[in-house]
């Protein structure tokens, strides 16, 4: 309240980029750690061409189940392809499989369950109803039948993962929705004269945020298992396109005693990526709400 | 002077699964341009409702304004369409809430809060709103209104929050200015701060407002005009000199005699063994009123004509009406 004092009339110095970066790294050690995780797969994904060591899909007899070696760091599969440059390959398929379907599977659903907690009645009641039946479809079957209905390339994979995930968004959206709609701030909007449209845009849907944040952040990783299964069943993204599901899918039965590095490390590069991506939408969400702030 | 809010035999119920509720019935006053009307009246009896009919806000259903008209400026509400009510909320008839906490979304800063409402009903750049949700800031004396603009609810104290309410109500200048509670959530310091603000700003641009609470002292100091309302119905209405001077209706002497005097409990100024009076009994259901008056259960001066036939507002003295037998 004293605006007479000396400390109330300094203004705060604009930080620069650096100071920005400090601050996050001392806020946030570990959603920068989670972004730069992030980042580094992003980047393999988008220069897989210069990052791999070896071509992901020449073969090579020689080379069939090697160790990993100076050749091949992480070792050769069956038909001597190496594991490495695949596995920085499948970054771009299994990366754009994981968020374009969150994304999408995320947005839809958002949108949905903002509509279905603020307008109630009958919408609600029938998207509900539909959307317990699609969740009553186990994940895996409702994606193969939609992939085998539409063919199998990236972008069907992508919409056949996505779509099982709207009503599980949208129903916490919903629940969220329909306690934030009797806020007093909403009312306090209403008694502004703001549409209703306008109050679910501006004041409501911001305030969903945080749990759709944490949710899509856990659903990546389940989507990239997703995709793997859906290619091991021949309807994911075509051979000879390198997915880390697909390779891990393929080997994890019969290499697992014989050549592990063919389980281990794109399950590891798997793992990586949900836990970046869980690392950083957690900072997200607190960086995202100013009540976290200082 | 011509009225600027004219509400006239307003009546709004709920349907409910146990019945009708009558939450308030055939209330009428109205209001001068930079004048205040307080109503007055304990939990349950129907000020809330009123305010909330007044704005239109009451949910639908349950709810419904059944008679009555609501005239702004000689518009009447009450036969506008939603959209003709939403150019009117804001612009002419703005509310202000008892929650100062919860009523800002915690995601915006106040600034945008309040460019968001200028934006809404002038046809002005985001520069010049901005402007303006600062310019308001300053109106509502929050120092450095530049920077505070900037900030979020959750760094604001409780009643720099209900200062924002209040720029953000007045930003379109409205003429009624309807403020729910305004001070009930705030410390008795601030609460005199809040309203000097209020009333200030009402002298300035003119306002009508149409204050709702619970506390007489409030009212002593800030109202010219009292309705008291009680089960849904005004049961007295009167300048407020001569209603704090001469209390007709028995509910408003009781309201009166419930209020604590500093040291009366300690016996420094009135007998040592006096007791702080209580209307016994509480407000009746409004689903189930009883046939006569509505306070008679609770009345001491109840006779079997309380019982059986309601009275109507009456005049008892030039400009002072009440709705009681035995007044």
């Amino acid at each position: 309240m004293s605006s007479t004092t000396a400390a109330a009339q300094e203004r705060p110095i604009e930080p620069s980029f650096l100071n920005n970066v400090g601050y996050l790294c001392r806020r946030y050690p570990l959603g920068v750690a989670g972004s730069i995780i992030m980042v580094a797969f992003v980047l393999c994904a988008i220069f897989a061409n210069y990052v791999a060591p070896l071509d992901p899909f020449s073969t090579n007899a020689k080379a069939s189940l090697a160790k990993p070696s100076d050749t091949h760091l992480l070792g050769a599969d069956m038909m001597g392809r190496d594991v490495l440059s695949r596995i920085i390959h499948g970054a771009r398929i299994s990366l754009a499989v994981a968020m374009g379907a969150t994304i999408l599977g995320s947005g839809i659903g958002a949108a949905v369950g903002l509509a279905c907690g603020y307008l109630g009645g009958w919408f609600d009641l029938l998207v509900q109803r539909v959307s317990e039946v699609m969740q009553s479809l186990p994940l895996l079957v409702m994606a193969l039948v939609i992939t085998a209905s539409l063919g199998p390339s990236l972008r069907n994979t992508i919409i056949a993962i996505a779509i099982p995930l709207i009503p599980t968004v949208a129903r916490v959206i919903r629940s969220n929705v329909l306690s934030l709609r009797e806020m007093p701030f909403v009312e306090a909007a209403k008694a502004t004269g703001m549409s209703e449209f306008r109050i679910a845009v501006v004041h409501v849907l911001p305030n969903t945020l945080a749990p759709l944040i944490v949710l899509a952040t856990a659903q990546l990783g389940s989507t990239i298992l997703t995709e793997a299964s859906l290619s091991f069943l021949g309807l994911g993204v075509p051979e000879p396109y390198p997915s880390w599901g697909r390779m891990l899918s393929e080997s994890a039965a019969e290499y697992v005693r014989t050549a592990p590095w063919l389980v281990i490390f794109p399950g590891l590069a798997i793992s990586l990526v949900v836990f970046g991506s869980n690392l950083m939408g957690d900072a997200l969400r607190d960086a995202l709400d100013p009540r976290q702030r200082d | 002077m011509a009225p600027v809010l004219e509400v006239s035999g307003l009546s709004t119920v709920f349907h409910t699964r146990r019945g009708l509720v009558r939450a308030v019935q055939d209330v009428s006053f109205t209001v001068n341009a930079g004048e205040t009307l307080a109503i007055v009246g304990e939990s349950g009896c129907g000020k809330t409702i009123t305010a909330l009919s007044l704005m239109r806000l009451v949910p639908i259903p349950p709810g419904e304004i059944t008679a009555g008209s609501v005239k702004v400026d000689g518009t009447d509400l009450l036969k506008l369409s939603d959209a003709e009510m939403r150019q009117m909320r804001g612009s002419k008839i703005a509310m202000i809430f008892q929650e100062p906490m919860t009523a800002l979304n915690p995601l915006l800063t106040i600034g945008n809060q309040i460019e968001e409402m200028v934006l809404l009903h002038d046809k002005c750049s985001r520069e010049v709103a901005r402007k303006r949700a600062v310019e308001m800031l300053h109106h509502v004396r929050i120092p450095e209104p530049e920077r505070r603009s900037r900030e979020y609810p959750h760094q604001l104290s409780g009643g720099m929050r209900q200062r924002a309410m209040i720029a953000m109500a007045l930003a379109c200048r409205p003429k009624v200015l309807v403020a729910d509670e305004p001070t009930t959530a705030l410390d008795v310091t601030i609460q005199a701060q809040i309203l000097d603000l209020i009333g200030d700003l009402q002298r300035e641009f003119g306002t009508a407002v149409v204050l709702i609470t619970h506390d007489l002292g409030v009212v002593a100091e800030t109202a010219k005009r009292v309705v008291v309302m009680y089960a849904g119905r005004k049961v007295e209405e009167a300048p407020v000199e001569e209603i704090f001077g001469r209390p007709y209706h028995p509910y408003m002497q009781g309201l009166m005699n419930s209020i604590p005097r500093v040291g009366s409990a300690r016996g420094l100024d009135v007998a040592p063994d006096e007791r702080l009076q209580e209307i016994s009994g509480i407000v009746p259901a409004l689903n189930a009123l009883p046939p006569g008056c509505s306070f008679e259960p609770r009345c001491s001066r109840a006779d079997a004509r309380c019982k059986t036939e309601r009275p109507e507002l009456a005049t008892k003295a030039p400009d002072h009406i009440a709705a009681c037998w035995n007044a």
